[in-house]
């Protein structure tokens, strides 16, 4: 390998013979190219869905109701089903040593929030202090709500990122300012973004006990939301908020006379289910682009494979020369392999930096939903390069072989 | 320097084996400038690729400066080669990408000898046919005779005990051939062994002895008279 004499010999013969050498070259690079293009989509695939999924706490288990479906113990379809306070308080009762975050929420759909002259639609929603984690939501300004805030039936108000940039226009603080909602003022204490984007900014938050006191309602309660504590076994994790599911279900169906496989009337919906989804997705996702990349690469290799065999055939009779004036076997095959694996190397490594150049500069330009940030871990793609090496120099070698093999006399015949 | 003794060779073409040499019996001392005479299918050509070590006898003794040749590995039978033989071959075999200095110096590289050396080895051999001038060029910028002469510089370049060719002239027109004869008989001048097959009767007569060749058998072996191929350029 590291016979200067050989290396000599190795790069007159790719110097004079450049077009081969570069055809080798390329099918090499543009294989290892190609396969690191597709691995870093996929990655970027996966972070674009994941960023999709960040919107809400990742282990939620979220309530929400309509009218039933299902006639039920003589009672018709159709009867809206409301949650009340109690339905939260049990819940949180009975649940208080596995629930991490909970809270109930009451939701205004369109409701009107003035600042000076400027105005807009927004959603309000009562909640409680831990509805901040259970959206993910981060303060940008200011804090979020407290308990105070509900059992005193504060009116103060949080307001979401693009609610505050439609309201106070001309940059001022609008913490400590007053907005009016459905014409009585509220205090900003807070505002917050949230990764879900625009959508998820357009909203207010009040303690849940000042809105359904301003907004007439009562005791009810359009949705619960909770999350249960973290485990580091995604499988346990998964079971036991599976369990919970049910189990609420069960009781908020029976508490509400609704038949209990009508799903309509009573929704539970368990994210981290959801997310078992999204995790078996980007699984498939990256085995597609494993198995698209692995044939990639067979593919390079039959590639290199087939050159080399034109490469040994179009060298059958300089074989037979080298042989009659005294090459041995072994140096033949070096000569070929040598020669192989360093224009395989060269290459590779070419179409492996080019690629990770490409992802560097352009990744970041891709502005689409479900594609961010596509990269790919330099490991992986070291090793499908030596891959492609090593394969292209075994697949090298049987020719090689076969040709040091040929009786000279039958080698300097070939025309 | 050669001895052999009832070799025997036979090819099979499909199902038929075919009998090419049949009980050859011939020697050749130093110094010597053989040809072999013969028509095509006479046996000729396998006979000096069996002693160029290129090809094996089925039956026989071969045995070449006192060495017996026999049952040889590939990479003895290289070594052997690459030491004692030089190949003259009708249709020059340089190889068509390496200039005229580096086929000469091929054969040095398998013994081992460092570049520098090499060049200087080779560029000496290149002198010495006359094409010191052309030593860049590559094999197609050359004439047939000038390939054949940097084919031959090559065959000296390793110093072999002997020099075997086949058919040297036979790809090249009358004047060229015996411009090459020239200097074939110049360096069996300075006592090397030399070998020659050809069908031509002019060029057998510029060497020293004749091997007739017919059906596998030697049919005739005498000295000539050799004619000087210098009278004729």
């Amino acid at each position: 390998m590291f016979d200067l004499e050989r290396w000599q010999e190795i790069f007159e013969t790719i110097g004079k013979n450049k077009l081969r050498t570069f055809l080798t070259g390329l099918s090499v690079a543009s294989g290892i190219f190609i396969l690191i293009i597709l691995l870093g989509i996929g990655e970027g695939m996966k972070n674009g869905i994941s960023k999709e999924f960040e919107r809400d706490a990742a282990n939620m288990v979220s309530v929400w109701t309509n009218v039933t479906s299902k006639e039920y113990k003589g009672l018709n379809p159709g009867r809206a089903i409301t949650l009340k306070n109690e339905d939260y308080t049990n819940t949180v009762n009975n649940y208080q040593d596995q629930l991490e975050y909970k809270s109930s929420v009451f939701r205004i759909w369109n409701g009107a929030v003035n600042f000076k002259k400027e105005s807009g639609t927004y959603r309000v929603e009562g909640v409680w202090p831990d509805y901040q984690f259970l959206e993910n939501a981060d303060m940008t300004e200011g804090r979020f709500l407290n308990y105070m805030d509900n059992d005193n039936i504060e009116k103060v108000v949080i307001l979401g990122n693009k609610v505050k940039n439609d309201l106070f226009k001309n940059g001022e603080d609008p913490i400590g300012q007053y907005v009016e909602i459905s014409d009585i003022n509220f205090k900003v204490v807070g505002v917050y973004s949230d990764p879900g984007g625009e959508r998820e900014e357009s909203r207010v938050f009040l303690p849940i006990t000042t809105a359904q006191r301003v907004f007439n309602g009562g005791n009810d309660v359009r949705s619960l939301a909770f999350t249960l504590h973290k485990r580091d076994n995604f499988e346990q994790a998964l079971a036991e908020s599976e369990q919970f599911s049910a189990e609420l279900g069960t009781y908020l169906k029976e508490k509400h006379n609704v038949a209990p496989d009508d799903n309509r009337a009573i929704t539970i919906n368990n994210s981290l289910e959801n997310t078992k989804r999204f995790y078996d997705l980007t699984n498939m996702i990256k085995i597609f682009f494993w198995g698209v990349g692995i044939c990639t690469i067979i593919a390079g290799i039959v590639g290199v494979s087939n050159i080399m065999l034109i490469i040994v055939k179009e060298r059958t009779r300089e074989i037979g020369i080298r042989k009659a004036l005294g090459a041995e076997p072994l140096s033949i095959i070096g000569m070929i392999l040598h020669e192989s694996i360093f224009v395989t190397t060269i290459a590779g490594f070419i179409g492996l930096i080019t690629s990770l150049a490409l992802l560097e500069f352009v990744g970041p330009l891709i502005e689409t939903n479900y594609i961010a940030n596509p990269s790919v871990n330099f490991n992986v793609a070291l090793s499908t390069v030596f891959i492609l090496v090593f394969a292209g120099a075994v697949a090298g070698f049987f020719p090689a072989w076969r040709a040091a093999r040929i009786k000279p006399i039958i080698a300097l015949r070939d025309e | 320097m050669i001895e052999i003794k009832d070799l025997h060779k036979s090819y099979k073409m499909g199902s038929n084996s075919f009998q090419v040499l049949k009980g050859i019996n011939f020697s050749v001392a130093e110094g010597e400038l053989v040809s072999i005479m013969g028509s095509s299918g006479s046996g000729k050509s396998t006979l000096l690729n069996i002693l160029g070590m290129l090809d094996e006898a089925d039956s026989g003794t071969y045995t070449l400066d006192g060495l017996p040749i026999k049952n040889l590995n590939e990479k003895i039978a290289a070594r052997y080669r690459n030491k004692f033989l030089g190949f003259i071959f009708q249709s020059f075999n340089l190889i068509t990408y390496k200039n005229a200095l580096d086929n000469v110096a091929l054969p040095l590289y398998y013994q081992g000898i460092k570049h520098k050396e090499r060049v200087d080895i080779a560029m000496s051999y290149l002198e010495k046919v006359g094409l010191a001038d052309w030593a860049t060029h590559l094999p197609n910028e050359l004439s047939g005779g000038q390939k054949q002469r940097v084919a031959i510089a090559r065959a000296l370049a390793s110093n072999p005990k002997v020099l075997l060719a086949d058919e040297p002239t036979g790809a090249l027109d009358t004047k060229t051939s015996y411009e090459v004869m020239e200097l074939i008989q110049g360096i069996n001048d300075e006592g090397r062994t030399i070998l020659v097959v050809t069908h031509e009767h002019d060029i057998s007569l510029m060497t020293k002895r004749i091997v007739n060749l017919k059906d596998g058998l030697i049919i005739d072996d005498s000295k000539v008279d050799q004619v000087r191929a210098k009278s004729y350029v």
